[in-house]
C-alpha cells in the first residue's frame, strides 16, 4: 500500500492535534496538590504600602523605658543575650545621640541632647543597600516596605553587614541557643543558627496576625507604627506637624524610621 | 584446578566477610520505622478530625516539598493561610501547626529520618516541642 503526500499530511496533522489534546486532558484530570492558588494572606493581617516607625525621644526618660522596649523585642524573637560586644546580637538597642546622628555636626549641642540615649534599629530603608549586595537574596524588600530576612537562604557572607550604614545587622559567631534564657524563650518563634546574619524584621509575624510590632506595643506611645503612604495615618500626622530627623539621610537610603525630639 | 584449595579458602573468607554485617546485625538494623501518631494532642481531637493537612500517602511522599513551599509562601510572599485539598484552612507554620499535633518529634520525625539517614536542618533554628523523656 502506498500513501501520497496529501494523505500523509492529513494523518500527521490529526495525530498531532489528538496528541496535544490528550496531554492537556490528562493534566486536567491529574490534580496538582501543591498549587499557589491554595494560599492567601490572613484577612486579619495589617496591610500597608510602606510601613514606618516614628520614635518620640521625649517619651524615653528612665532606663526602664528603654529596657521595656528592648526586652519586648528580644524576648519575642528569641534574641540571644551575649555579653561580649564583638559577638552581641541586637535587633533594637540604645546609643547616644551624637553617635546615632553623626552628621548633625552642632559644635555646641546641649550636653543633655548630645548624650541622650536614642533607641535605634533597622531603618527598613526605601533603597536598602543590604538588599543590593546580598548574593542569595536572603535579604529582600517586601511590597509593604519591610526589609526582610529569609534565614533559610543566608550563607553568612556578611556583605550586608558591610553595606548597612547603621550597624543594624548582627552575625551569629556562635550558636545562639546557649545564650537564650530557656524560661523566657518564645516557643512560637524560631531561633537562629550559627553562621547567619540577623536583624529586626519589623515583626512581620505579628503584622500577619493583625498585631502591631512588639516595640511599638511596649513603648507606651514612644514608638508609633504606621503607613507612610496613607495620608491619614498617625505617623503622617506626626511628621506633618513636628520637626523630624532620620539617620544619615544624605546617603540616599531613605530610612523609614523617623525621630522627633518632642511632640507639639 | 591449579592451587585450587587456596582459591577456595580465599573465596570462603571473602564471602564470609561480605555477609558478616548481615549475619551479626540481625533484625535490629533493618527494623522498619514506625512513626507514632498517638500524641495526647491528636488523641484529644474527635475521631473524624484526626486528619493531617493532606492525605497520609501524600504527606509520606511529599512532605519535604510541601514544607519547602510553605516556607517560601510565608517568608517571601507573606501568605500565611493554606487551604488544603479538603478545603480546610491552616496557618502555615512548622513550629506552630505541624508540631502542635505532632508533639513527639523523636518518635515521629526522627523515626524515619534516622532510618533513611537524612539529617534535615529544621531544628537548628525551629524550636522542637518539649517532650517528656520516656
Amino acid at each position: 500500500m502506498s500513501i501520497n503526500r496529501r494523505d500523509f499530511l492529513k494523518v500527521a496533522g490529526i495525530s498531532t492535534i489528538l496528541g496535544f489534546g490528550g496531554i492537556s486532558a490528562a493534566d486536567a484530570v491529574r490534580k496538582n496538590l501543591v498549587e499557589a492558588s491554595q494560599v492567601m494572606p490572613n484577612p486579619k493581617a495589617l496591610v500597608g504600602e510602606r510601613w514606618a516607625l516614628v520614635i518620640d525621644l521625649s517619651k524615653f526618660k528612665t532606663e526602664a523605658d528603654y529596657r521595656r522596649v528592648i526586652d519586648a523585642c528580644h524576648n519575642t524573637h528569641n534574641v540571644p543575650d551575649i555579653d561580649n560586644p564583638k559577638q552581641e546580637i541586637k535587633w533594637i538597642w540604645k546609643e547616644t545621640f551624637e553617635h546615632v546622628f553623626p552628621e548633625q555636626e552642632d559644635e555646641y549641642l546641649a550636653e543633655e541632647i548630645k548624650h541622650l540615649p536614642v533607641l535605634t534599629l533597622c531603618n527598613h530603608c526605601d533603597h536598602p543597600p543590604c538588599v543590593r549586595v546580598c548574593p542569595t537574596k536572603a535579604t529582600f524588600k517586601r511590597e509593604d516596605g519591610i526589609v526582610m530576612m529569609d534565614m533559610h537562604r543566608c550563607i553568612g557572607c556578611r556583605f550586608c553587614m558591610a553595606a548597612c550604614p547603621y550597624g543594624a545587622r548582627s552575625f551569629n559567631y556562635r550558636d545562639p541557643r546557649q545564650f537564650i534564657n530557656k524560661e523566657k524563650e518564645n516557643p512560637e518563634f524560631p531561633t537562629r543558627m550559627k553562621g547567619v546574619v540577623e536583624k529586626c524584621t519589623l515583626c512581620y509575624e505579628r503584622l500577619a496576625k493583625g498585631l502591631k510590632p512588639a516595640c511599638a506595643e511596649a513603648s507606651n506611645g514612644g514608638i508609633i507604627f504606621g503607613d507612610l503612604e496613607d495620608p491619614d495615618s498617625e505617623v503622617r500626622k506626626i511628621l506633618s506637624t513636628n520637626y523630624s530627623i532620620r539617620r544619615k539621610p544624605e546617603l540616599g537610603t531613605s530610612p523609614s524610621v523617623y525621630y522627633v525630639l518632642r511632640r507639639g | 584446578m591449579y592451587n585450587g584449595w587456596k582459591i577456595i579458602i580465599g573465596l570462603v573468607l571473602f564471602v564470609g566477610l561480605v555477609i558478616a554485617p548481615f549475619i551479626f546485625s540481625g533484625e535490629k538494623a533493618t527494623a522498619k520505622p514506625d512513626p507514632k501518631v498517638d500524641t495526647p494532642e491528636i488523641l484529644k481531637l474527635p475521631e473524624n478530625e484526626r486528619k493531617c493537612v493532606e492525605s497520609k500517602e501524600y504527606i509520606k511522599r511529599e512532605h519535604m516539598k510541601l514544607l519547602n513551599q510553605w516556607r517560601d509562601w510565608v517568608v517571601r510572599d507573606g501568605n500565611t493561610l493554606y487551604t488544603s485539598s479538603s478545603g480546610k484552612q491552616y496557618t502555615i507554620s512548622l513550629q506552630n501547626t505541624c508540631m502542635e499535633c505532632h508533639s513527639n518529634k523523636k518518635n515521629f520525625c526522627d523515626e524515619c529520618h534516622n532510618y533513611a539517614a537524612v539529617k534535615p536542618y529544621c531544628w537548628d533554628c525551629h524550636i522542637e516541642p518539649k517532650e517528656k523523656e520516656s
